[in-house]
């Protein structure tokens, strides 16, 4: 079984983000590593392919500067190649033409099941997996908990407002997964190693055919609203009194 | 632009419409837009009438899916919709499991973008996104063709019924969706829960790593109950496993508004407080006086949760 991973590379989350001030859109200069919520579909489809008794991990991703860090983390965890899509063309766009970019660079790798992740940590939009599957033409089941393949079915535990469902797809498929579906490995030193030969390919975004529109733009950026510091009391054995005073005069008590 | 039609992806539990769609509706009759409503499963016309009462006044049901996930029987009879003609200048989703489905696939079913994490949203067709944990506000704007789509994060608008009588309900078909309609529920699992709903609940009691231990966490439960709130969680005790997701408050979790959030043992990490800064009157109690959650308490107890949560437990049960 062969599985795509559609991957992020991303700036640090511990380091505080920043807009351009011309494009007003999320600088993403630097060194940018593997986003945390990509490592989950990347440890599900080694363990899935494992399982399957054979095939191959390939990561997609897309990203300016032909950046790779994060790509060879993923590698190190054991995937086996990797499709980068680095072109100026795609600075600031936006979920669909990602999803578009995703889409092609996924029907060039060939995959019976394409991973992702809910949503990135630096964007959070969370649309571009459902995109890539419409574009694709295939059936997705996101926020999976658990996934399991019997055969040529995928059966996912879905997180739902109320619980979860008991979903079943027949593959090929796309499945998002949160972070509860596994626990990521670390990469070992010896796949550290192993990952600076593995292949990567690069691609621009006409290689793939997608023609770049961006259909949407920042128009302001602004300080929000603070809220102010009210009262403080330290705790000196008393502390519970005050609250209860405070729930009276809210008349939440 | 100005928007003449809106459509409102509407979602029901138990019945009734959720108030993430009631807050919509309110938000696009404010638009001085046409409001229809769009939904599926079982029994619209139970709720046709609260649909109406906050401002739609027609509402499209695709019906019985048949079992499988929404996403994408809903869209393509939306899509078919205005590729016939049918054509709003919006569309607007809540930030839900199904609505985010929906939304992902009539984006590339009809080639039109999405705008996500909406919390704000003017007459002429411009955004407000609240981004690094809340503390800067982006506005962005589309410039392709319609729909625009917006995915808005709930509790963004108050909801406000406009008194208008029941929406007429038009059936419509789902057209034949092919290989991508193969998503199967086979199977659900309610988890219990009694009290209010978190992101509808006039308290909140959220604990963090700050309790220590998991079983720490019935103090949380215990002052919810007393207060007849919900209890929430931060992140950090979510992915330890302490409580389920359905808990989490902030960015990737809940937005909650309600009248007391009471903080216990939570630094206020910016993706936190995005989810709760929103609440009219915020409690802490922390044993870091430096703690960033003590920057936009209205009251911060300075002391430890197992000392000052007993205390305020028997206090309360005490009165009644
Ligand atoms: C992309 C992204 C999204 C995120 N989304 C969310 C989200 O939706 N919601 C969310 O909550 N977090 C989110 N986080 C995580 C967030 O950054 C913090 O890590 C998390 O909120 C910390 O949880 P905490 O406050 O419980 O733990 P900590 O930060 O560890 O704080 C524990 C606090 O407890 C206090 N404490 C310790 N012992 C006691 C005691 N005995 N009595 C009183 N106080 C005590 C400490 O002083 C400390 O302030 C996100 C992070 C990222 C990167």
């Amino acid at each position: 079984m062969n599985v795509a991973v559609c991957v992020k590379q991303i700036p640090d989350p511990a380091t505080p983000g920043k807009l351009d001030p011309s494009t007003k859109t999320l600088v993403r200069e630097g060194k940018l590593i593997l986003d945390d919520s990509d490592a989950y579909g990347v440890e599900m489809a080694l363990q899935l392919v494992d399982k399957a008794g054979g095939g191959e991990v390939t990561l997609v991703s897309m990203a300016p500067n032909s950046e790779v860090s994060g790509l060879r983390t993923a590698l190190a965890m054991g995937a086996h190649k990797a499709i980068l899509v680095s072109d100026d063309a795609l600075k600031g766009s936006d979920a669909l033409t990602t999803a578009k970019v995703l889409a092609a660079a996924i029907q060039r790798a060939g995959a019976d099941l394409i991973l992702a992740a809910t949503e990135s940590t630096d964007g959070y939009t969370g649309t571009t997996p459902v995109q890539v599957a419409e574009l694709l033409g295939l059936p997705s089941v996101t926020f999976a908990k658990h996934i399991e393949v019997d055969g040529s079915t995928v059966k996912v535990n879905r997180q739902t407002e109320a619980g979860f469902d008991e979903v079943e797809c027949p593959l090929p498929c796309l499945v998002t997964v949160t972070a509860g579906v596994v626990e990521p490995r670390y990469p070992s030193f010896k796949g550290i190693m192993a990952a600076k030969g593995k292949p990567v390919e690069e691609l621009k975004a006409a290689d793939l055919g997608v023609e770049v529109a961006v259909g949407q733009q920042v128009t302001d950026v602004a300080p929000a609203e603070e809220r102010q510091a009210g009262e403080v009391v330290v705790d000196e054995g008393d502390a519970h009194e005050r609250i209860v005073q405070f729930l009276e005069q809210l008349k939440v008590i | 632009m100005a928007f003449q039609k809106v459509w409102v992806v509407a979602e029901a539990f138990e019945g009734k419409p959720l108030s993430a769609t009631l807050e919509l509706l309110t938000k696009a009759r404010e638009l001085g837009a046409t409001v229809e409503a769009w939904c599926w499963g079982g029994d619209v016309e139970a709720y046709a009438a609260g649909l109406g009462e906050y401002g739609a006044s027609k509402v499209y049901s695709v019906g019985d899916v048949g079992g499988v996930l929404p996403g994408v029987p809903v869209a393509a009879a939306m899509a078919e919709a205005v590729n016939g003609g049918n054509k709003p200048d919006a569309v607007l989703f809540s930030t839900g499991y199904d609505p985010r489905d929906i939304a992902g696939r009539l984006s590339a079913k009809l080639n039109v973008g999405v705008l996500s994490n909406v919390v704000g949203l003017a007459e002429d067709g411009t955004s407000e996104h609240a981004v690094f944990g809340g503390t800067t506000v982006v506005r962005a704007a589309f410039s392709g063709d319609t729909p625009y789509l917006y995915l808005v994060r709930p509790k963004s608008f108050a909801a406000e019924p406009g008194g208008g009588g029941a929406a007429t309900v038009e059936t419509v078909s789902v057209p034949d969706a092919g290989a991508a309609n193969g998503a199967k529920i086979v199977q659900r699992h309610v988890e219990e829960r009694t009290g209010p709903k978190l992101d509808e609940a006039a308290v909140v009691v959220s604990g963090g790593r700050g309790l220590g231990e998991a079983e720490k966490f019935s103090m949380i439960e215990e002052l919810a109950k007393l207060l007849k709130g919900a209890p929430g969680a931060s992140r950090a005790i979510v992915d330890a496993g302490w409580v389920p997701y359905s808990y989490q408050v902030g960015q990737t979790g809940k937005t909650v508004k309600p009248t007391v959030y009471i903080a216990c043992g939570i630094s206020g990490a910016t993706q936190h407080m995005v989810g709760m800064k929103g609440s009219k009157n915020i409690v802490a109690i922390n044993k870091d006086q430096e703690a960033p959650i003590f920057s936009i308490a209205d009251l911060g107890i300075v002391g430890d949760v197992h000392k000052v949560l007993p205390k305020l437990l028997d206090a309360l049960k005490n009165r009644s």
